[in-house]
Order: C-alpha cells, then structure tokens, then sequence
C-alpha cells in the first residue's frame, strides 16, 4: 500500500506491505541506513527513532502507522554534510561509542532529552538511556558525552527549551546576558580524559 | 623500547578517535546496509530437537510460494562443501553449516530458505516440513563424561573432546609438605560477548572472473582461507572486503558457517545472497556462545597465606561441536598462576561435547573464568588463614624486580609493579573510609561488603595454544601488518588488513605513523583493501592490535623514515647519520641546508637520477610484524604465549537490600596498567565496557537449558544485558609500566574489565552474605538466587546450591 511519510522535515511517500516495520521501511524503502536493527523485539534501543520528539522503536511501530507524524532519524541530526550538531560532537569529544552500532538510537535518546532540560542529572541521563542497550562502552563515556552536550548548549547562543520538561525549575539565565558565540567558553577538554 | 616517552605527540595525547564521526552521524557501513542488485534473502529454519535423526524434509510448499527460489539442506550443502575446520586432532566430529543425518542441539540450523525478501524466506521456512525421530540428548557437562551417556557424536565414540593434564613443577611434593590446604568448587555459567548487530554476511559469485566477493560483520583470523577450503575453490577466488564496518564482536563474530551457507547459495543460484540472522538465529543457533565451565581447585599454601601450589580441574561443556571451546581451555595456560608467585600447578582440562549450542571464541579467551577460579581460590586461603584478602594478594604477588617472571608453565611475564597499583587504588578509595562506608550500611539493615580481585591480561595474541594442545599443528607465528604510502603529492595513506569492531584501527595506526613520521595524523588516510590486496595478518585477536598492528605501523614508518632521511642525506652529500629528520624535513644542521617533506616527495617520486644507487623510486613501505614472543614449538607441555602482561586491580563496594535480594554496587574502582597508553579514550572505553561485561556475567547473563534440551534464555527479555541502570560509575586509576617487548612500552587493553570483574563482584556478593553463612558459587549469581539464600538462610534453612 501507499504510505505518506515526514521524515527528517521532508515528505516521503513510498509502497510498501502493511505488515513492513518502521525500521525496515527507513531502511530499505528510504535507504535511511542509520536505523539499525538489534533484537527486533524492542529490548536493545538500536532502532530508536523519534516521533514528533519522542524516542520511539521504529522495530516495534509498521511505517503505516507513523503516517502523520514528525519522524526523525540520525541523518536528521546533522546541520549539514559533514558537519555534526553538538550533541554528536559530544560523543566524539569524549568517545561515547566503539562499535558504532548503538550511536544513532543512544544519540536520538540523548537528544531528546536535551530537548527537555539542559541541566540534566547524571540521574536524568542514565534514565534517558535506560532503555538503550551499548555493549562497548559500559556507558560512561556516553554518560560524559550528553553531561558535555548540555553544558556546552547551556552556553551556545541557540534556541533552548523555555521549560524544563522533567518539571523542574530552570536557572534564570542559563546563558550569560551578555551572550556568547557557540561554545566559545562550553568547548573545554573533558578534564577526565587525560 | 625504541621511543621515549617523554617526547611523544601523539601516543598518549589526548586526541579524539577519528571512527567516531561516522558512527555519531549514522554513516558507518555494516553489512546490512551493503545492499547488491538482485540480492536473495535467507531465513534458517531450526530444529526443535536437542538430538534427533532427520528422517524427510519436504520443502514443496515453501518452494510453490511465489517469491521462494530456493531451499537447501544439510545434505546437499555437506555434498558440495569441505566441513568446517576443527582446531583438534578429531576428524569423527564433524561441523557442517547446516545439519546432516541428525541434530545436534535445539536451534541447530537444519534447512535454509532463500526468498525475495527476508520476510518471505521467513514465511517459507513455516512451510517446510521435517520429520524427525528423537534421539537421547546430555546437557550437563559431567553426566556427558559418563561413559554411559549419549554421545553427540556417535562416530567419534565419546563425548571427550579434550582431557589433557599437564602437571609444571613438583606439585605433589609441595602439597605434601605444604601445611594447610583446601579444595573447592566454582562453576562458571554459559554466557557470550552477545553484540547489538548479530552475525551477517553478503556473498555473490562472479563465474566468468571466478570470484566470490564477501561483505560480513567478522572478527576472525584466516576467514578467506577458511572460506575457500570449505568451498574447494582456490584461497585467490574469495573476495573478502575488510571495509565493512563491524557492530561489535568482542571474540566471537566467527561466522565460518553462515558464510559458506551463504557462499555457496550465491554459487548455486547465482544472484547474490545475504543472511542477516535475526536476534533468535543469534542466540540459539548462531553458534557464539561462551565458555561454561566447572573447576574444582584444590590449592596448598601455609599459616602465612603463602601458595605454594595449586590443582585445577577445568571441565568444560563444549556444546555440540568442537569450534573454539577446547582452545579457550588453553590459553589460560599462558598465565595459569595470574599475578601470583605460585610454584607449581597441576591442570587438567576437559571438554566435552553435548547437545547445546557451539561455543566461539569469547574476550579472553577462557581467562575470565580462570581468573575467577584462581582469585576465589586466594580469598579462601584469606578466610581459612584469618588474614586480610588484600594482604594475602600483597604476600603472594610477583614482585616488581622478579620481571621477567618465568612462570611454570613456561610463559614469561614481561612487566609489571602489582604492588604499586594495590596502593594507587587504596590511596585513591581511601580504603578504610570505605571499609566505615560498609559498615554504616550494615549499620542501616543492608548486607554490605567489598570484593577485590586482581587479574592479568596477557596480550599480543599468539596461537602457542593451539600446538599445545594439537602436535600436528605447528603454527609458529601470528604475524600483523601494515603498509604505507606517500603519494606522488606528498600525502600518506596506510592500509590495514583487517576488519574493526570499534577498537579504533584507524586512530591507532595514524596515531603511531604520525609520531613516528612527526607528521599530523589527523591528515592520515587509513583503508582496509579487501582480502586479496591484504597483506597477511590475523585479526584483533588476543588483545593484540595495540601491539601488533601497532607495532607493524611503526616499524613501517620507520622505513618509511629512513628512506626519507636516505634520499635527503645524498641530496647533501653527506651520510645519513649526519642529517636530522625532523617534522617531515630533513637538515643538514652544520650547513642548515633543508629539504622539506614535499621537496623529498618530488625525488622519490619523480628525480630517479637523484635517488641513491640502488634504491627503488616511490615512497612506499610494508612491515609484517612476528609476535614477540611464541616463536618456538611445546616443549614438555611447556609454552611461551602471549607477549605482554596488562594487570588490573577490581575494588567493589556492594550493599544488598535483604528483602529485594538485589545487589547494588555503590562503587567501583579499577587500577589499570597496559604499560603505554596510545589513546586513552580508546583505553578507557575498552576497560568500561570491560567491566559492564563483566558484570553481565557476573550478575545477569546467562544461556540456560531446561530438562528438555531447549534455550530458555533466547531473547533479550531473558538473556540480559546491562544497562546504564545496572552499571555503575566507574573510577580508573592508572598505572604505566612499560613492556619491554613493544615499540612504545604498550601492552594490550581489550580485556581487561572483562577478566577482573567477575572475580571482584562475585567476592563483593560473597562478602554481603558472608555473614548468613552462605556464599554463592556459580555464575551469574541472579538477584532471585540471592534472595531466596537469604531468605533461606533468614529462616534457618540450608543453602541449596547450584549444580
């Protein structure tokens, strides 16, 4: 059947059989191959997408399904070819990955959480990742990489929430009055690194 | 050591993995986004039988589907292809992709379906019908010893694959007259590497060039040689393209039998054909599971904690066909007495065959359990003597001038300085304000306690383990390499020749080529050809990349150096010692003439006539680099293995809520030292992501067996990873202690977490409990068993103990 899609800002629209998966659809219909497959069975969190900001697993949704909403995958993250967003610039920062293979599902986790605070605790991180299975890195790289995401947006001159969506009360001026140009003061070394 | 490290640029620096940006943008190529025109899809269908004669199978239905173009069986594939390489000396047991006459465990793959789609080939496999006549089955490792019990191989006329014992220095004597001893047992459960991407792989055959070309998720030394073996076809018509990225493998992406499964489709069909197994394929037939393994140790030692000997019975349930399970019970060997001074061993090790999966190779390779038998066998000789755990490692540890320390079993420890490590980690826990912390939890009603386990991390990889335990087999080198050119325009590109697993390959040897060419890595190219343009190497085995294709690379530039300083030198007219070589340019400091990197690139690569005599024009060089060490056959049972020696320290402070029974590590703390560190995110990954492994096995993951033979843990509901909510924050110290076998002091990290935690989380769990009289000894220990021993022990019941 024929199926209208929003993915990444831009509407797709493609054949497929009502019982294809989300997943394999991205994949194999919209080649969006940064999508992966882990379990199928929704446990791992590799296939996460995000549906109108939500972390969602695109293995246990059929693509007929996302009809009518905003779906981003990890090719909706960057600004530009060969240009990462500073979240991704993150996880390279503090190598928050090996394999690879859990990146994009674990960075759409991470971002939508950045969505909704940028003064995360470590608590707030590690449940927003919860559900994200990474067998390389143990996750405290990952951990870093999202606490040095939000620290540097916290002082980007960009747009943020105006509400903490964990319901919690937000600095008066996250960023300095003044203003700053993007990461001018955020980029510091992560000083456990050495 | 060749370099300083004091001058380093790069090595050790902090510098960002340069695979990262790829991964972060979701543009790594793995096999599944390897998409060929006319690609076929494969579905397996299982069988539902531990043991069982297939007595028909029909696949008319599924082949009258629309979209179905083939069904194989075990038969025709057995006809058409070599079986699978087995490591030991046993031809009657036999390993065919798919199954042949019988099954030889539940989940083993029977029939393969190729479709149009994935789905369909899914669909199709509900259609084929087996008939099967059931067979008596074993599942237990000791019950598969008795004579009298079914042989999964009946040709091969037992279940004993293996049943070797060595006995390295007077371990008889020393028993007698050692003055305590004691004996015990620990059973080290089934688990695996188990990654996020299961094991794929794309092939396709070009019959008019007589080429197979193959795309796969693999982590696995000598995969085209296999590959052609099976396939009968001459080593130079496979194809295997190393620059696929691979989604984790940890050991155990082996994938020998999905490949010539799928190779010999593509053969047979003519179209290209992929398998990407699903998680169920993964887990129940993939053929990864990890070592399971019982010891009984029997340790002999005196009033001072002193041990003297040690006897290890490691018996090791193989599963149905031999694959790498009996060589995990041999590397072990290479550093059988871990950290520890200990005189003499006796070891005998079994495997055995039942009707479970195969086992592949898994981090460390039967180290992770061994170091968790040997750092048991030390806290029970701390409990039976009355003395501190730690004090009784301190009294028993190698010392720091003892290096190198031949140990009996014939391997040289290179380096180390265990005891200075202990005391950076107690320095850094404060370890009596820790022992307070344990007890102000004790105080509030929780079981608390610390578990400390040290462990080695030999590295390098070899393979002594394999003439060690097979005569016919006399591999004596395990070589890596690498290969370097400065194009006509001055730009470098080196070409590794093998596959990644998100070990940074690429940041290493940029890292390494930079130092020592003193030029920018970041300007680097790094490709891997595909297998016939490959140089001969052996995969990121045995924690060894930092060494050996670490090694390879400097060796490389360093002929790369010295041909740049040669083509300089002559310019000059003087002798080579007379110039210096710096940041790409070569001087002549008394006269300060110089030429710089591009000026010494147009000579190579364009002035012939100004080339020294007899040197070959281009900028190119290769190095095949030998292990450092196991380079010389067994002698007497004895063998040098792995090169070098990481050591690492596990402190693990644990509280256990006695009515949830879950334990909850309030924090962990890992002393760490792999001599030089080349990148220390790299470092720190791998040693985190140790410790989570670890853990898992520790605590959570296990492939369990019911009565009936089947896999009960085969989704990710019931086999369980940890998660961030499991894992706890971990604190690294380090420590540098250079080998001396290596060109910059490093040694390998892959491991190391791995191999410590278990040992050091089960003592911590033991400690909890320790004052209800019981104790736990058999991995993973779930939150259910230490609830219920509680609650038993609260209600003065005895322990039940696992089997």
């Amino acid at each position: 059947m024929k199926v209208n899609l929003r993915i990444n800002g831009v509407n797709r629209t493609t054949e497929l059989e009502p019982r294809k998966t989300l997943l394999d659809a991205l994949r194999e219909n919209f080649l969006l191959n940064g999508t992966h497959a882990g379990c199928e069975h929704g446990v791992c969190g590799a296939c996460t997408v995000l549906i109108d900001g939500e972390p969602v697993r695109s293995c246990l949704m059929f693509a007929v399904q996302a009809d009518g909403y905003e779906i981003t995958t990890i090719e909706g993250l960057a600004p530009a070819p060969g240009e990462l967003g500073v979240l991704q610039d993150a996880f390279c920062e503090t190598h928050g990955l090996q394999c690879g293979y859990c990146t994009p599902g674990m960075i759409l986790a991470a971002h939508a959480l950045l969505q909704t605070t940028l003064t995360p605790t470590r608590d707030d991180i590690v449940e927003a990742i919860s559900g994200n299975i990474c067998r390389c890195t143990g996750y405290g790289q990952i951990i870093e990489a999202v606490e040095f995401a939000a620290a540097r947006l916290r002082v980007a001159n960009t747009p943020r929430p105006q509400h903490d969506g964990l319901n919690r009360e937000l600095p008066k001026h996250a960023a300095p009055t003044e203003g700053l140009l993007e990461a001018e003061k955020g980029d510091q070394p992560v000083a456990e690194a050495k | 050591m060749t370099a300083d490290p004091a001058t380093f640029r790069f090595v050790s620096t902090n510098r960002r993995v340069r695979e990262d940006r790829r991964f972060v943008a979701g543009r790594g190529y793995y096999v599944a986004d390897v998409a060929l025109e006319g690609m076929l899809h494969v579905a397996i269908l299982p069988s539902q039988h531990p043991a069982a004669r297939i007595v028909s199978i029909d696949a008319s239905a599924a082949l009258a589907m629309p979209g179905v173009h083939y069904v194989l069986t075990g038969d025709e594939l057995a006809a058409a292809t070599d079986p699978l390489m087995n490591g030991l000396d046993t031809p009657k047991v036999q390993r065919h992709p798919l199954a042949v006459g019988q099954t030889r465990y539940a989940g083993e793959w029977v029939v393969a379906v190729v479709a149009d789609s994935r789905a369909l080939a899914e669909d199709a496999t509900e259609k084929v019908r087996v008939v099967y006549e059931p067979l008596p089955f074993v599942i237990n490792a000791e019950q598969a010893l008795l004579p009298d019990s079914p042989p999964v191989h009946p040709a091969h006329g037992s279940n004993v694959l293996l049943d070797r014992t060595f006995v390295w220095g007077e371990v008889e004597k020393h028993f007698a007259e050692s003055p305590r001893q004691l004996a015990f047992r620990v059973t080290w459960g089934r688990n695996s590497t188990v990654p996020i991407e299961t094991f794929g792989v794309a092939a396709s055959w070009d019959p008019w060039r007589d080429m197979l070309d193959v795309w796969a998720s693999i982590q696995m030394p000598k995969y085209p040689d296999q590959i052609a073996r099976a396939l009968r076809i001459p080593a130079n018509c496979v194809r295997v393209h190393q620059d696929v990225d691979v989604g984790g493998s940890y050991g155990v992406k082996r994938g020998i039998k999905q490949t010539v499964l799928v190779a010999h489709l593509a053969r047979r069909l003519g179209r290209p054909v992929r398998l990407i197994e699903d998680r169920l394929e993964n887990m129940r037939g993939g053929d990864a599971h990890g070592p399971e393994r019982i010891f009984d140790v029997e340790v002999a030692f005196n009033n001072d904690g002193i041990v003297k000997s040690m006897k290890i019975r490691a018996l090791d349930n193989a599963g149905a066909y031999a694959g790498r399970a009996p060589f995990q019970l041999g590397k072990p060997i290479g550093a059988i007495v871990g950290p520890y001074k200990i005189e003499s061993v006796q070891y005998r090790a079994q495997s055995v065959t039942t009707n479970k999966a195969v086992q592949e190779a898994v981090r460390g390779f039967g180290q992770s359990p061994t170091n968790y038998a040997i750092e048991t066998a030390i806290d029970k000789v701390a409990a039976a003597t009355g003395l501190e755990r730690i004090e009784v490692r301190r009294r028993n540890f190698i010392r720091k001038e003892e290096f190198p320390y031949l140990i009996p079993s014939g391997s040289s420890y290179d380096s180390g300085d265990y005891h200075t490590v202990v005391d950076k980690v107690f320095a850094h826990i404060d370890f009596a304000a820790m022992e307070q912390e344990r007890d102000r939890l004790r105080a509030s009603g929780m079981l608390a306690g610390i578990g400390i386990a040290a462990c080695l991390e030999p590295s390098g990889g070899n393979s002594s383990f394999e003439p060690l335990l097979n005569e016919k087999n006399t591999t004596t080198t395990w070589m890596d390499s690498c290969r370097i050119n400065i194009d006509g325009l001055g730009f470098v590109t080196v070409t590794i020749h093998n596959t990644s697993s998100g070990q940074g390959h690429e940041t290493l040897v940029s890292t390494v080529i930079g130092e020592v060419l003193q030029i920018d890595p970041d300007l680097i190219r790094v490709v891997r050809p595909d297998s016939l343009a490959c140089l001969p190497s052996n995969s990121p085995v045995g924690s060894r990349m930092a060494i050996m294709l670490g090694g390879a690379a400097f060796h490389a530039a360093q002929k790369l150096k010295t041909k740049l300083t040669r083509i300089a030198a002559h310019q000059f007219g003087l002798a080579e010692d007379k110039v210096v070589y710096a940041s790409g340019g070569v001087g002549d400091p008394k006269s300060n003439r110089q030429l710089s990197w591009i000026d010494i690139v147009n000579i190579g690569h364009r002035n012939f006539h100004l080339l020294p005599e007899g040197m070959e024009p281009g900028l190119e060089s290769t190095h095949v680099m030998q292990v450092p060490t196991g380079d010389r056959l067994p002698e007497n049972g004895r063998v040098q293995m792995y090169p070098c020696h990481s050591f690492e320290f596990h402190v693990v402070l644990m509280a256990i809520d006695p009515v949830l029974g879950k334990p909850e590590i309030k924090r962990y703390v890992i002393g760490h030292d792999c001599g030089t560190v080349i990148n220390p995110h790299i470092v720190k990954g791998m040693t985190l992501g140790g410790v989570a492994h670890g853990l898992g096995a520790a605590l959570l993951e296990e492939f369990v067996y019911d009565d009936e033979g089947h896999l009960i843990t085969q989704s990710f509901m019931d086999y369980l990873l940890p998660s961030s909510r499991e894992m706890p924050k971990v604190e690294i110290v380090h420590h540098c202690t250079p080998s001396p076998h290596t060109v910059f002091g490093q040694k390998g990290s892959g491991e190391s977490g791995y191999l410590g935690a278990p040992a050091a989380i089960s003592a911590a769990v033991n400690d909890c409990v320790a004052s209800l009289g019981i104790s736990f000894n058999k991995l993973p220990i779930r939150i259910s068993a230490i609830g219920d021993a509680i609650a038993d022990a609260q209600q003065g019941k005895p322990q039940q103990q696992a089997k």
